[in-house]
């Protein structure tokens, strides 16, 4: 099978926190300095308050899955072997949503609320990306 | 001041639509339609005098209504813009034009939309999912994940609505076959001569669950145009006036994940106050279309039936032909062609002028036209009506 790799996400100087953290297993969303809001990927400006002051904060990783959709087509040809696989929306414990897989179901064994937890898989030296993995609910 | 009768849509031009190669670019349609237009109107081009273009994907020029008008000759405009709310535009076009016109600021104003992203012999590659990054609520990473293009991120809003309320895909198939059963009676459409059922809807391929292919719009190449123009002139012209009684927008923001609410009620509200109308006074429906998902959605909010009950709502044949409510009557841009906004007006106007042939609603008084961009990110409504 030839080799094609997956579109990497190109490492901007606002999410270069975001990657560093996830090389080393951590899950990092933004915070606004101001009024607290988290908020998911890098923004200017906070959409509550406007602020432009922001940090990286670390999260628990855990969540549930919020959507989903499964993809029948090929896009990409590095997803040709896939299809059809989902993509997930996760909704964070405490509160932002980021679009993801999960690993280790069947597209067809998902549903809206099942409990998740984050993993991290390297996509090539600069990259590694959080996905999910099904987690016994509380 | 109301703006409620005020001005009229005068003329309508449409092209052929669908896999129509008779121009190679958009600008092609568009000067094709504005000629049918004016044509159908009883005008002549010196009449015009504003000139609005929505530019569908493939239009290349950022002004395009100053492209249009110096391909077409016309000399001192007194309005133009190129306008973009995606899909709501057209309908917006309609309202700056009527605006405009109540203000004294014009007398006939063409609003075009055209596009043409066909290409013979054969159209061309899909895209990488740049499209999906072009909506602000877009998210990072999507492409790492396999996350490519609006229908996978539509899909992501269809499937909250399922786990919310019980939606399935016999409702959204039940919204498919409809519209089918109204393109297979207007000769505009792409599909006026093949039959869909359940069936062939639920065996249609997958694009991205819960949608279907015949869950999503056609692809057409075309042009459309409609000329508004005050009462009084739109009343000494060719056509039945169509006047406009209510016009209004809504476009909510935030994530439609969470909201599952288009501009809709918030559109509404200033539409039915201006035209002095509530729902049981529409005789003619016409929604936009993208998904089979946003006709549900829209229904809902336009209080046809609760939040939540879309689903059953379009079961049992109400919207198809024969139904207690007509709703997108030429087959709309799952079956009939996707102008964006331009397909629903289009319709109406038909509709309102008793020109819809076997397909024509017994009464046609009064429509309501929705458009809607990006997903469930801008609407405008407007009530169109026989009668000022």
């Amino acid at each position: 099978m030839p080799e094609v790799n997956k579109p990497a996400p190109t490492i901007s100087p606002s999410m270069a926190p975001f990657y560093e953290a996830a090389k080393q297993g951590r899950l990092l969303v933004q915070k606004c300095d101001d009024c607290g809001l988290l908020r998911f990927p890098a923004h200017e400006l906070c959409s509550n308050c406007l602020s432009t002051r922001a940090n990286w904060v670390g999260v628990s990783g855990r969540g549930e899955v919020y959507s989903f959709n499964v993809m029948h087509q090929v896009y990409h040809p590095a997803f040709a072997a896939e299809v059809p696989y989902a993509v997930i929306v996760v909704k964070l414990e405490e509160g932002p949503k980021v679009v993801s897989n999960l690993v280790g179901v069947k597209p067809h064994e998902i549903k809206c609320g099942m409990p998740v937890e984050v993993v991290f898989e390297k996509l090539n030296d600069q990259v590694t990306l959080p996905k999910f993995r099904p987690r016994a609910s509380q | 001041m109301s703006l409620r009768g005020k001005c009229a849509i005068a003329g309508l031009g449409a092209t052929r639509m669908g896999k129509n190669y008779d121009h190679s670019h958009a600008l092609g349609f568009a000067i094709e339609a504005v000629e049918l237009a004016i044509e159908d109107a009883g005008l002549n081009r010196s009449d015009i005098d504003g000139l609005l273009v929505n530019p569908g994907v493939t239009w290349s020029n950022a002004m395009a209504s100053f492209a249009l008008q110096q391909a077409m000759g016309m000399r001192d405009l007194r309005l133009t813009s190129t306008m973009n709310a995606g899909g709501a535009t057209a309908g917006s076009m309609v309202m700056h034009a009527a605006q405009s016109i109540a203000a004294g600021m014009a007398n006939a104003v063409a609003c075009v939309f055209a596009d043409a992203p066909l290409k013979p012999p054969k159209p061309q590659a899909g895209k990488d999912g740049g499209s999906a990054a072009a909506y602000g609520f877009a998210r990072g990473l999507d492409a790492a994940y396999g996350l490519f293009g609006v229908n996978a991120q539509y899909a992501l809003v269809a499937r909250r609505h399922m786990h919310l309320y019980g939606t399935t895909n016999d409702h959204m198939g039940a919204i498919a076959v409809a519209q089918r059963k109204w393109a297979n009676m207007n000769p505009m459409a792409q599909f006026l001569n093949e039959p869909l059922t359940l069936d062939d809807y639920h065996n249609s391929r997958w694009i991205a669950e819960p949608f279907h292919l015949l869950d999503c719009c056609l692809v057409s190449n075309g042009g459309l145009c409609v000329i508004v123009t005050s009462a009084e002139r739109a009343r000494d012209l060719e056509k039945p006036p169509v006047y406009i009684l209510g016009m209004g927008q809504g476009h909510p923001g935030g994530d439609p994940m969470d909201t599952l609410v288009s501009g809709a009620p918030l559109a509404k509200e200033t539409a039915f106050r201006m035209a002095g109308v509530n729902l049981q006074d529409i005789d003619i429906v016409e929604l936009y279309d993208c998904y089979t998902f946003t006709v549900l959605i829209t229904l809902e909010d336009y209080g046809f039936c609760r939040k939540g009950e879309g689903g059953p709502f379009v079961e049992g044949g109400r919207i198809a032909p024969g139904g207690s409510i007509p709703v997108n009557t030429g087959g709309g841009q799952l079956s009939s062609f996707y102008m964006w906004g331009m397909t629903p007006i289009c319709e109406g106007v038909t509709q309102v002028r008793g020109e819809g042939g076997r397909r024509q609603a017994p009464k046609h008084d009064v429509a309501l036209i929705s458009g809607n961009g990006g997903i469930l990110s801008t609407h405008s409504t407007l009530v169109l009506g026989a009668n000022a």
